[in-house]
């Protein structure tokens, strides 16, 4: 017995060492770690990714590590980068990124790296709306824009056809959709609409869509002494109407973050405003038909609508790597651009193509004919940009999310006017951002 | 090495300085390495302002006390967390006794019944939270909806005043098996023959839990008071994270969860330090005063 069990572990090493010595060759390939906060269906798309990269050649091998959320991912990368041992690619989420680009000599701007690497690089392939949001000051691209997504509009067909609304006629404007909320009200409708991500949608991309400044120096684009500006007419008075539909029941409130995406999918609320990556998501909980419509708008605003700005996240890359490592990331981030990895990526995850060529090839091969409603961010997305719509680059900007949040509840709670609240709001952004600027001068 | 017996305990001495500091060396390494070694970096950082990658940073002495100390929702957060800790270690401490007290006296399926009160203790505090969570969701939550049923329009999402009882409940619910295990084992140490005598003598049940197993668990009591207040400081954060988020407005956003969101969500080290600094001094004075004030009650 026990010399079976030895054969046996003899045998088992032995096929073990025949396995390490196949596998030689791809061991001497230079390594390359990825640090994400892809989870379910996304981590399995990204490690299929990857593996299709290393299967496409064999100097390189890029090993995905999920790292938990996205503030867990950021925090692990800036505890590594202290420890000396940073990952070579790091993927952050979109308000991370005056974090990342203020972080001087810890990161090697993208453009940069694929330049000195020799790989072909062309800007103008990048969405204008994506790119520019990852762009610095004299318009390289600072990190290697990968899922984005963009808050669109999604109604309940069905609820519609029961309150006597066009199915097919989504309200276009803010006033429309008001007249829609109480139709589905007096239809016996329990809620007619709330939103996900409130500060991200009611604020930031708010902004952008009616061209009007979220803070000075173009959005924190153009310096670190940028300060707030959602305090103005235009933004009290959609936080003012927002909280009258509230107290009339046509608005919930469904909470911080996506929280209020059940609240759509159980039909409690028949219009909701969301992420476009939000889409599998409600496609496979939803147990009514549901459209995708651009985001409502204040007509008699000049400018508006103007384009929609992205969440998401985007790649980064560390310092003080090897010339043979950076080599290999450029590989890499030319493989993630190629139009047929882009488009499948763009198909199966509801994230935004990133190149225009991967938005045509989706649009030819007829996904969005099969699916419709999901190229309605791309067109939100894919006009040209203002430089008060290219996206926020804010310090601190997870606290100021906060910090606009907290305020808000209290004026739907009733506590406190639109005004107030929002004033409030700016006065204590304020000094986040003040802070911010001194840690990083 | 000298061995006495004293009072029937066994006392070691050891002679010269080296093995004893040998022997508590492993104890001490601990403590210096993940508790004084962190402790003062935290006052170090405290004291500086810098970038989340640490490449740029600027002594600036206290300020970032003065400016946590100046902003009106950190004061806030004061009165909330004195308010939440009281609720928490008081309703955790009084329904743990109850219970232990209950089990103590049940015969048939006792097993049973501490199985099932311990287990909530297994329970990982954000598992905990998103249970009541699904509980208490305004759309979707059973406990929600039968109070919707009986006129109570619960919305924590809006009402300050229901989210802070949502994260007390959820915080009791996760502490009262630890509680109920402390106080259990202490019921069980109490001799019965002096319960029997108090009874012969014709004390009720109440007398005798007054008189004789209350000032018996006392040292139970002030330890998993202790505790307690420490959990209620420290260990809840995920509960709130998971919970409310420390909304609505802010109307839960404890100590422990603001150096939480500054430091690790925010990255704003500098802020973040100074408010573990300032909750670091609150729970030495607690304890201080615990083991001054209280400590002279507790018979041992």
């Amino acid at each position: 017995m026990r010399i079976r069990l030895h054969f046996r572990q003899y045998v088992l090493g032995l096929a073990g060492a025949v396995a390490v010595a196949s596998a030689a060759p791809a061991l001497a390939a230079t390594e390359i770690q990825l640090w994400h906060a892809m989870t379910g269906a996304l981590n399995e798309r990204i490690v299929g990714l990857t593996e299709e990269f290393n299967k496409s050649q064999s100097d390189y091998h890029v090993n995905p590590v999920y790292k938990g959320s996205y503030p867990e991912a950021l925090n692990a990368g800036i505890a590594a980068f202290r420890a000396g041992t940073a990952p070579h690619i790091l993927q952050v989420f979109e308000v991370g990124t005056a974090t990342m680009m203020n972080a001087k000599g810890a990161i090697k701007p993208v453009e940069v790296m694929m330049k000195e690497a020799g790989e072909p690089f062309d800007r103008t392939a990048y969405v204008p709306a994506v790119a520019g949001y990852y762009a610095t000051a004299n318009g390289q691209l600072a990190s290697f824009p990968f899922n984005s997504s963009t808050p669109v509009f999604y109604y309940n067909k069905d609820a519609f056809a029961k309150a006597g609304l066009d199915p097919e006629a989504p309200p276009k404007t803010w006033t429309e959709l008001a007249v829609a909320a109480a139709k589905l009200k007096s239809s016996g409708q329990r809620c007619g609409y709330t939103t996900t991500w409130p500060s991200w949608i009611q604020l930031e991309t708010f902004s952008a869509w009616h061209n009007v400044e979220y803070a000075t120096k173009n959005n924190g684009f153009g310096g670190l002494d940028a300060r707030l500006k959602i305090n103005s007419p235009l933004h009290v008075r959609h936080i003012e109407n927002l909280a009258n539909l509230s107290k009339q029941g046509l608005f919930t409130y469904g909470g911080r973050g996506n929280a209020a995406v059940s609240r759509f999918f159980s039909g409690e609320c028949a219009m909701l405003t969301e992420s476009s990556s939000g889409y599998a998501n409600i496609k496979k909980n939803a147990t009514f038909k549901f459209g995708i419509a651009s985001l409502p708008y204040y007509p008699d605003v000049a400018g508006a609508p103007q384009n929609t700005i992205i969440g998401g996240a985007s790649l980064w890359v560390f310092a003080n790597k090897t010339a043979p490592e950076y080599k290999g990331v450029a590989k890499f981030f030319s493989y993630l651009s190629k139009p047929e990895v882009q488009a499948k990526w763009h198909q199966e995850t509801g994230y935004l193509p990133v190149t225009t060529a991967a938005y045509d090839l989706t649009r030819k091969s007829g996904f969005y004919k099969q699916n419709p409603g999901t190229d309605v961010s791309v067109e939100q997305m894919i006009v040209k940009i203002t430089d008060k719509s290219r996206g926020v680059r804010l310090g601190f900007l997870p606290q100021i999310r906060d910090v606009t949040e907290e305020e808000l509840e209290n004026v739907w709670a009733g506590k406190q006017t639109a005004k107030q609240g929002l004033d409030r709001a700016v006065q204590r952004g304020d000094e986040l951002l003040t802070r911010f600027e001194r840690g990083n001068r | 090495m000298n061995t006495s017996a004293v009072a029937g305990q066994k006392r070691v001495v050891f002679s010269g300085l080296v093995l004893p500091y040998l022997l508590l060396a492993p104890q001490l390494i601990i403590t210096v390495v993940f508790f004084f070694w962190p402790a003062a970096q935290a006052l170090w950082q405290s004291t500086q302002m810098q970038d989340a990658f640490g490449i740029g940073s600027e002594f600036v002495g206290l300020e970032n006390f003065t400016t946590l100390f100046s902003t009106p929702e950190y004061l806030a957060s004061f009165r909330l967390t004195a308010a939440f800790s009281t609720a928490v270690a008081v309703s955790g401490l009084v329904i743990a006794l109850l219970l232990a007290v209950m089990a103590n006296r049940v015969i048939r399926a006792a097993t049973a019944y501490k199985t099932l009160l311990i287990w909530p203790y297994a329970v990982a505090p954000a598992i905990a939270a998103v249970l009541w969570l699904f509980l208490f969701s305004p759309a979707v939550g059973i406990l929600a909806l039968a109070l919707r049923h009986v006129g109570v329009d619960w919305n924590h999402l809006l009402n300050g005043d229901q989210a802070f009882l949502l994260v007390v409940i959820t915080s009791v619910w996760k502490q009262v098996s630890y509680n109920f295990l402390f106080f259990l084992a202490g019921l069980q140490s109490i001799p019965r023959s002096l319960l029997e005598a108090a009874a012969i003598d014709g004390a009720g049940p109440w007398r005798r839990f007054r008189t004789i197993v209350f000032p018996l668990l006392s040292p139970t009591t002030f330890f998993l008071l202790v505790v307690n207040v420490i959990y209620a400081f420290f260990d809840t954060f995920a509960v709130i994270d998971a919970a409310t988020q420390g909304g609505p407005g802010g109307q839960t956003a404890v100590l422990v969860y603001k150096v939480y969101q500054d430091g690790f969500k925010g990255l704003d080290f500098g802020s973040s330090a100074a408010q573990s600094v300032v909750l670091m001094l609150i729970v030495t004075v607690l304890t201080v005063m615990q083991f001054r004030f209280i400590d002279r009650r507790v018979q041992y």
